[in-house]
């Protein structure tokens, strides 16, 4: 049942992420990023991470993408332009890509001592346990200060988000 | 039935997220749109963060997935923060074309 589950859903990934490099209107790349991380919260589930599952629909191919998809119906994004693309990224990206991909996927494929992912087995060993829990009290008591310094840094963001953005008033009468 | 319960071997996982952070790279050279670009980062974070669950599950320590929680955080402020970036970008540049955003290029 692993085994299917793995293999669909990572199968789901992979076709999204290749379709987020296909397609050529932002739109279409923005949907297929939304399939591979919800595919990518389903895998977490398999990995025994709920809680992580629930996150990332909801921060990311919730909110992450809705902001996305906003900002491309918002400056009306057109087809990408197909250009030549800079020529250091054709010398130099693309063998490093290749050579960063042979490197990691041989590292992984021959680490030994990996266990095999098993269904229903969380970070608790216990079956059929949240790891919620344990979750929780590690970061509501050990990293209590780090957790509260992310709404600092949320709340920073949003700040400059809105400032970034906000239209200054004397450009408004220069556009005018 | 022996297949049905077949478990999957953490190798591929990780082998999973090599190849997932290999396509962010490789469009974050190969596209020409600046939304697009952003969204080959959050695939290569998306997939880094796919290895640090994997490894949470391999030594049994949450402080994994916590880590996972505050990759989200950061993306989340990031991503915020990127495309206030992009919308101002756009109103002074009226493009998206990264060829055309080429200001502080030598």
């Amino acid at each position: 049942m692993h085994l299917i589950l793995f293999f669909l859903f990572a199968g789901f990934c992979l076709a999204g992420a290749i379709n987020l490099l296909w397609q050529t209107h932002p739109i279409n790349s923005s949907l297929s990023l939304i399939v591979v991380m919800t595919s990518l919260a389903v895998l977490y589930l398999l990995l025994g991470a709920e809680f992580l599952a629930i996150a990332q629909i909801i921060v990311y191919a919730g909110a992450v993408m809705v902001l996305f998809t906003f900002v491309v119906m918002l400056l009306n994004a057109g087809r990408e332009e197909r250009t030549l693309g800079s020529r250091a990224a054709a010398r130099v990206g693309f063998p490093a890509v290749v050579v960063l991909l042979a490197v990691l996927a041989t590292v992984v494929l021959r680490a030994q001592g990996l266990v095999e992912a098993h269904l229903g087995v969380g970070l608790t060993n216990a079956r059929d346990s949240s790891n919620l829990v344990v979750l929780s009290q590690v970061l509501f008591h050990e990293l209590l200060l780090p957790f509260e310094l992310t709404s600092v840094l949320i709340l920073i963001a949003i700040l400059g988000a809105v400032a970034i953005a906000r239209r200054e008033g004397s450009e408004r009468t220069a556009e005018k | 039935m022996s297949f049905l319960q077949n478990d999957v071997p953490l190798n591929w996982y990780l082998l999973l997220s090599a190849v997932l952070f290999s396509l962010g790279v490789v469009g974050f050279l190969i596209k020409r749109n600046l939304i697009t670009v952003f969204m080959s980062i959050e695939l290569m974070l998306n997939a880094v963060n796919l290895s640090f669950v994997a490894f949470a599950y391999q030594w049994h320590e949450v402080k994994g997935q916590i880590f996972v929680f505050f990759v989200m955080m950061v993306a989340a402020a990031e991503a915020a923060v990127g495309l206030a970036i992009i919308i101002a970008v756009f109103r002074v540049r009226a493009t998206l074309a990264v060829d055309r955003i080429d200001l502080m290029k030598l």
